[in-house]
């Protein structure tokens, strides 16, 4: 029964690879089926599914669970730099957004859909005053965005008056931890934001507006595109996913830590956009490609985590997995690969 | 040439401006606050932020950025108490971390010039591999207890200023590794190259200078620098801990934009940078004597002082390209 299921999977794995064989989300998405192959054939226990209470349980169903935040964070990120920037706030907006959420429950004593919106308000303006440096005083966004890394944290302890806000509220604590259709609620939510982003961005011109700026913003203008608009959307766009990634990091723990929510994980979403294939230099994005990055870092992590490799030093290797993916991407190294290629043959 | 100068000026004496203002509102507020001991704190304290400041400046002066100082400095930590523990004599482990700092940096630059991958991916990259590494070499903090660090380096190096008071040699360190930058900075063929590179990568080799050496030198000294902030934190620390340090790159950052270094680089001066150094730590100090002011508010200030200045560097940049 249970050989059954995970042939069913590895089958309908093949069929994903095969059918992106042309296509950029290819490679991580290769690199995820190796790394999952490795766990099938070294790592004890990691396949094993369980119904338990109407719910799935599961190493594969925890990758999930656990990359929701980036992949939440990735799609933002990715439309951010496909215009040729970069959100270095995103954690520390997440950080505002959960304080936020928290205060509104424990502190204002609101209902928890209004603090959550609210929340959602907060990491709205935070994405707006990226947008506002970015695409008004056109400051580089590395510099404009470090700004509120910088801040954000304080804004944020400043909000919970520097202590960890403990909630009880059930609708929060649904947002992070909560079941549907047997799944964590989380995946329904990244499902959500992804079908959304990708109607946004590949229905309308809005896509192509995003990559036609990112590839030239001078020829862009001249084509009579808005660019400032554009850009200062993308920023608030980002500044929202972080918002949401903000309240499932809260309700996962049923409390707003502003020193340690979203830490650093704004490196792990542009990893994982890049990783994905979108390139770090604008003019092309792949949505998918961003969750599957994502997925492929969360698995890495996990599959670590199940070798007895300890988090601090599981970071070594998620280093050699980003310089691998840059060398990748560079010219340079791909030029030097294609010249090797007929030598061997001839 | 007018111009150029007033374009570097303005920001600098800006942040001189404002560290006159803090330190005067701190003697204002506070009648302890203008002693000597204050000012010694000041300076030995964030001898360590100080000396990867200035490696940052250089990176920052070429048109780079380094996001791997703080993990570098920490690893340096770890390895020297790890040595130390190891039997192996001080400055056999002070030569061999700096050697080390170096050779991470060299290797940074390298994937950087030759593979033309951005920086900003390659130290972070650099980052997360330096902060694995040191919890590799030991996974918890790691006190150093020698007698060169307890006697020689603490007493010993320490200029005895008064009866209870004396500077430390990290501050020594501080005031020396600044004075030695900008004379590399201002004086050299190399210091000339990076503001070079930093203005305009390409005309920069239209005019036949060294692009990739200087590229991979600025990324080499950037880590020389990290691993004697390192260096110098083990002797202000007296331990090393591969966890410490989180974000002191993003202090250094702010630091050198705050001392009037153009982050698109090719614009800046080395002693800013010191000036930078010291407001953050002024701050910090404010807001230790005034007590009822929580930690948190430093971050919220620095991040204000941080657009302030760029928002500055902006406008000045601007209408000297209008001009």
């Amino acid at each position: 029964m249970g050989s059954w299921i995970h042939l069913l999977f590895w089958a309908a794995f093949a069929a994903a690879l095969w059918s992106a064989r042309r296509h950029t989300v290819f490679w991580p998405l290769l690199a995820l089926a190796l790394l999952l192959g490795f766990n099938q054939a070294f790592t004890p226990g990691f396949f094993t599914l369980e119904l338990r209470g109407g719910h799935l349980y599961g190493a594969r169903v925890d990758i999930l669970n656990e990359g929701a935040k980036v992949m939440l964070l990735g799609l933002g990120m990715t439309l951010v730099i496909a215009t040729g920037g970069v959100d270095l706030s995103v954690g520390a907006t997440m950080a505002i957004a959960g304080a936020v959420a928290a205060q509104g429950v424990v502190a204002a004593h609101l209902p928890a859909p209004a603090a959550a919106a609210l929340a959602l308000g907060a990491a709205l303006i935070a994405g707006a005053w990226n947008g506002l440096l970015v695409a008004v005083l056109r400051i580089p966004p590395i510099v404009a965005t470090l700004i509120l890394m910088v801040a954000g944290r304080g804004v944020a302890q400043l909000i919970t008056g520097g202590q960890i806000i403990t909630f009880t509220d059930p609708f929060l604590s649904f947002l992070g931890n909560g079941w549907l259709f047997g799944l964590p609620f989380t995946l329904t939510l990244v499902l959500l934001a992804f079908g959304l982003t990708a109607l946004l961005t590949r229905k309308t011109a809005l896509g192509l507006f995003i990559e036609a700026i990112g590839d030239s913003e001078t020829a862009s203008r001249f084509t009579g595109l808005p660019a400032p608009t554009v850009k200062f959307f993308v920023y608030v766009f980002s500044g929202l996913c972080a918002g949401l990634a903000g309240l499932v990091a809260a309700g996962n723990i049923r409390s707003a830590d502003a020193n340690h929510a979203g830490l650093y994980l704004e490196l792990d979403a542009i990893i994982a956009a890049v990783v994905g294939g979108t390139s770090l230099t604008g003019g092309r994005f792949y949505l998918a490609g961003s969750l599957v990055g994502a997925l492929l870092m969360q698995t890495l992590t996990t599959t670590l985590y199940a070798l007895n490799v300890s988090a601090d030093v599981a970071t070594v290797p998620k280093a050699l997995v980003i310089l691998a993916a840059c060398l990748l991407q560079s010219p340079t190294f791909r030029a030097g690969l294609a010249r090797l290629r007929p030598r061997r043959a001839s | 040439m007018k111009r150029r100068l007033s374009q570097q000026q303005i920001p600098v004496a800006a942040s001189l401006a404002v560290l006159l203002l803090l330190y005067g509102a701190g003697c204002a507020m506070f009648p302890r606050f203008g002693s000597l001991r204050v000012l010694v704190n000041l300076f030995g304290d964030n001898a360590f932020l100080g000396i990867a400041a200035v490696g940052t400046t250089f990176v920052i002066l070429s048109g780079g950025i380094d996001l791997s100082v703080g993990s570098l400095v920490a690893f340096t930590g770890i390895l020297i108490a790890q040595l130390i523990a190891h039997g192996v004599p001080p400055l056999a482990a002070l030569a061999l971390s700096l050697l080390f700092g170096a050779a991470f940096g060299a290797l940074m630059g390298t994937l950087i010039h030759f593979f033309e991958l951005p920086p900003f991916l390659v130290t972070l990259g650099g980052m997360f591999l330096a902060r694995g590494l040191g919890f590799v070499v030991h996974a918890e903090s790691l006190p150093i207890t020698h007698p060169f660090y307890d006697n020689f380096i603490a007493q010993s190096l320490a200029i005895r200023l008064s009866a209870r008071l004396s500077l430390p040699f990290t501050a020594v360190c501080l005031v020396a590794v600044v004075l030695g930058a900008t004379a590399l900075a201002r004086w050299t063929c190399f210091g000339r190259n990076v503001y070079a590179l930093g203005s305009n990568e390409a005309s920069a080799r239209l005019m036949g200078l060294p692009v990739g050496r200087t590229k991979v030198l600025v990324y080499t000294l950037g880590g020389f620098l990290s691993a004697l902030g390192g260096c110098v934190a083990s002797f202000y620390m007296q331990s090393g801990n591969p966890a410490s340090f989180v974000g002191l790159e993003l202090d250094a950052i702010a630091a050198t934009v705050i001392g009037g270094t153009m982050l698109r680089g090719g614009v800046g001066f080395i002693p800013g940078t010191l000036i930078g150094v010291l407001i953050l730590g002024l701050i910090q100090t404010l807001i230790t004597f005034q007590g009822d002011l929580n930690s948190w508010w430093t971050r919220i200030i620095i991040g204000a002082l941080l657009f302030v200045f760029i928002f500055l560097q902006e406008m000045i940049s601007r209408f000297a390209r209008r001009d």
